[in-house]
């Protein structure tokens, strides 16, 4: 991203500057536009089987992210075109595999739910609920042995806290004093059900239970979520593993396209209110950054991904016999 | 040359590739400080250290998630599961996991790991710690599953697992730890998917792998006083298996018989008998043949797992009925 006009560099006490604030918006701005176009290209027939967007929940994404080092690692979920983009995937090869194409980031053999670019530490996109943490523990487990001083994080939401690899995973960084940090993207929601009729205990619990420092965050804050994720990824480098539980929004449906007859309008006025980027705009006003100066900005965003989809759509298809070759090295 | 017992075979692979490549590091429940509960990593926490021989809790999925994760961030986990009827509990790692990861990230990884595993009957300890479960396994685009019979074979196979690229599945039969057998020193090298033959005959093939190719040696041995020459085919290797070899054999015996520890309905030999029909149509003088466990749960009492595993006099047998 280029840079923008120049901006005061006035921060709140305990806050962050207002050059790095507008970089984070920025950064949750990208995720929303390109989620936004998925979406419609995932309505006109453009993107094959399913999707799931995490508009509502950039602020966890671009906070968290931005707190990481291009040598940590970060596990993902069914939800990670986010997490992809705060990692720093090539939005080309994004759009590529997102349409399944011979130049995608995996080749199109992948698709939305396991977007991956290890160049950059971003292990995967994963279409198994809870099954990022073990991942992440194990790529923990190679920083550990191989003193690489980097971090792994997974990214996990909160229906998965009934799985039992999650515990069993919080367990082992525990005792094995990883650096690792899990991180929660609690929005209330497994699928088409809440999350209190699923769970009988509480992150902070389960946290406590497992020697876990637990941290409290509003996830859609991004400041806030920048913040705390700085701490906690500051521990998990030393060797004290850390959850981290962001509370969010799923604005959209589980799916694009599921009718979400399980929701209330009441839910989805509140979530209006609580809209990261919203927020964020508030936020660099405070600062004296106006909306009107972070036009420019949105222009060039909305320019490269309109670049990017082009290409994609030009994208040559996948051969069977390249896929064929690929199952083993 | 030294005789060498099987258990010891795999714990001189394991120590010779970890002091070969320090990115080589071994995880499993109690294989570091009590040495494994078949005494096959005894003595390594020492020689390597608690960073590489990690006892770990039980907890079967992070074992081998973080295994999958281990081997796509630079190193070459060997876990141990301790019975392989407890890879069940790790399925997910293994299948949707370890075997995928190369595959759907686009080439963009391998996950150089091994999970070794002992299978299979004779210790009475019954239905949920005696199952031979490769071929679910080997039914999975992605993994690879190897099964030795001798020492030697464990010790090459092991050090070519390790050195490879994919996610092996190391099958280690536990009525095979305490079998003694030649290890050349130094030690042979070896690669994945070549079999060997046991024993050469020309009046019918027996395929086997694992501490059932004993069973048709001995099988073999009562058919030659009967003048029937059997040719054992040891696989060693299930995924990818040697269908050179077999069909070779084939065609010089004209005669199959597929021979395993494991439940005979969908498994290895149903794999194998049903290429040799398409593959080996023309060379076939005789029925193909499978002997399998029965398809009912490993029974603990003594003289029904006796009766369970698969016997020498059932491979013969199964041999003169394809001869008939
Ligand atoms: C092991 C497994 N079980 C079930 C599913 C189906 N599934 C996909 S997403 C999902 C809900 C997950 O909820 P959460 O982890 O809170 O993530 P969110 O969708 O809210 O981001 C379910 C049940 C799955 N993909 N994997
Ligand atoms: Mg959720």
């Amino acid at each position: 991203m280029k840079q923008g006009p120049a901006v005061p560099s006035r921060a709140r006490s305990n806050g962050l500057p207002a050059r790095e604030l507008r970089a984070l918006y920025g950064r949750m701005l990208l995720i929303r536009r390109v989620e936004e176009q998925l979406g419609r290209l995932f309505a006109d027939g453009e993107i094959p089987g399913f999707i799931h967007l995490s508009i509502g929940q950039e602020a966890v994404a671009a906070g968290v992210g931005a707190a990481l080092e291009p040598r940590d690692t970060a596990a993902s979920t069914h939800r990670g075109h986010g997490h992809a983009i705060a990692k720093g995937v090539d939005l080309d090869r994004f759009f590529l595999e997102l349409l399944g194409k011979q130049d995608g980031l995996c080749r199109g053999r992948g698709g939305s739910m396991h977007v991956a670019d290890l160049s950059i530490g971003m292990l995967g996109a994963n279409g198994i609920v809870g099954a990022g943490l073990p991942i992440a523990v194990g790529s923990a487990i190679a920083h550990q042995v191989r003193k690489t001083g980097a971090v792994a994080v997974a990214f996990f939401g909160d229906g998965a806290l009934a799985e039992g690899a999650v515990h069993e995973s919080l367990n082992l960084a525990a005792l094995w004093k990883l650096p690792f940090l899990a991180v929660c993207e609690n929005n209330g929601w497994g699928e088409f059900s809440p999350t209190d009729r699923q769970l009988a205990a509480t992150l902070e619990g389960l946290a406590a239970a497992y020697n876990l420092p637990w941290t409290d965050v509003d996830g859609n804050d991004v400041e806030a979520v920048t913040l705390a994720a700085r701490h906690v990824v500051a521990e998990a480098r030393a060797g004290r593993p850390q959850v981290l539980e962001c509370r969010t929004t799923r604005v959209r449906g589980h799916f694009e396209g599921d009718p979400q007859k399980y929701r209330s309008t009441e839910e989805a006025s509140a979530m209006a209110a609580r809209d990261p980027l919203a927020i964020a705009v508030k936020a660099l006003a405070a600062l004296g950054v106006g909306e009107a100066s972070l036009q420019p900005e949105a222009a060039e965003i909305d320019a490269r991904i309109a670049a990017a989809v082009a290409r994609a759509r030009a994208g040559a298809l996948p051969g069977m016999a390249q896929a064929r070759a690929g199952v083993y090295a | 040359m030294a005789e060498t017992r099987f258990a010891r075979a795999i714990n001189q692979a394991l120590a010779d590739a970890m002091a070969a490549d320090a990115s080589v590091i071994l995880l499993g429940e109690d294989i570091a400080a009590p040495g494994g509960p078949f005494s096959v990593t005894r003595g390594l926490l020492d020689k390597f250290g608690a960073d590489r021989v990690r006892d770990t809790p039980i907890a079967e999925a992070v074992i081998v998630g973080a295994s999958v994760g281990a081997a796509m961030g630079g190193l070459k986990p060997v876990v141990e599961i301790m019975f392989m009827d407890f890879v069940t509990l790790a399925m997910d790692a293994l299948v949707n996991q370890a075997a995928k990861a190369r595959f759907m990230f686009g080439d963009q990884t391998t996950v150089p790991m091994v999970l070794r595993t002992p299978h299979g009957g004779g210790l009475n300890a019954g239905p949920q710690h005696s199952q031979c479960l490769e071929a679910w396994l080997a039914h999975v685009p992605g993994l690879k599953v190897v099964c030795p019979s001798n020492p030697a074979d464990a010790y090459a196979l092991l050090r070519a697992a390790i050195d490879d690229p994919n996610p092996v599945i190391f099958v280690e039969n536990k009525a095979l730890y305490a079998m003694k057998g030649e290890l050349p020193d130094p030690p042979p090298s070896d690669r994945l998917g070549v079999a060997r033959t046991a024993r050469p005959g020309r009046d019918a093939t027996i395929v086997s792998y694992g501490a059932a190719v004993h069973t048709a040696l001995k099988a073999a041995e009562a058919l030659a006083r009967e003048s029937v020459e059997a040719e054992v085919i040891d696989l060693r290797s299930l995924q990818p298996w040697d269908e050179a070899a077999v069909l070779a054999s084939l065609a010089r015996t004209h005669r199959l018989v597929v021979a395993h520890e494991a439940v005979e309905a969908f498994g290895v030999g149903a794999e194998i008998a049903a290429r040799m029909a398409d593959v080996g149509f023309d060379e076939l003088d005789g029925p193909i043949v499978r002997v399998g466990a029965p398809f009912m749960p490993v029974p603990f009492g003594k003289t029904l797992e006796a009766e369970y595993v698969p016997s020498a006099d059932a491979v013969a047998a199964a041999v003169r009925r394809t001869l008939a």
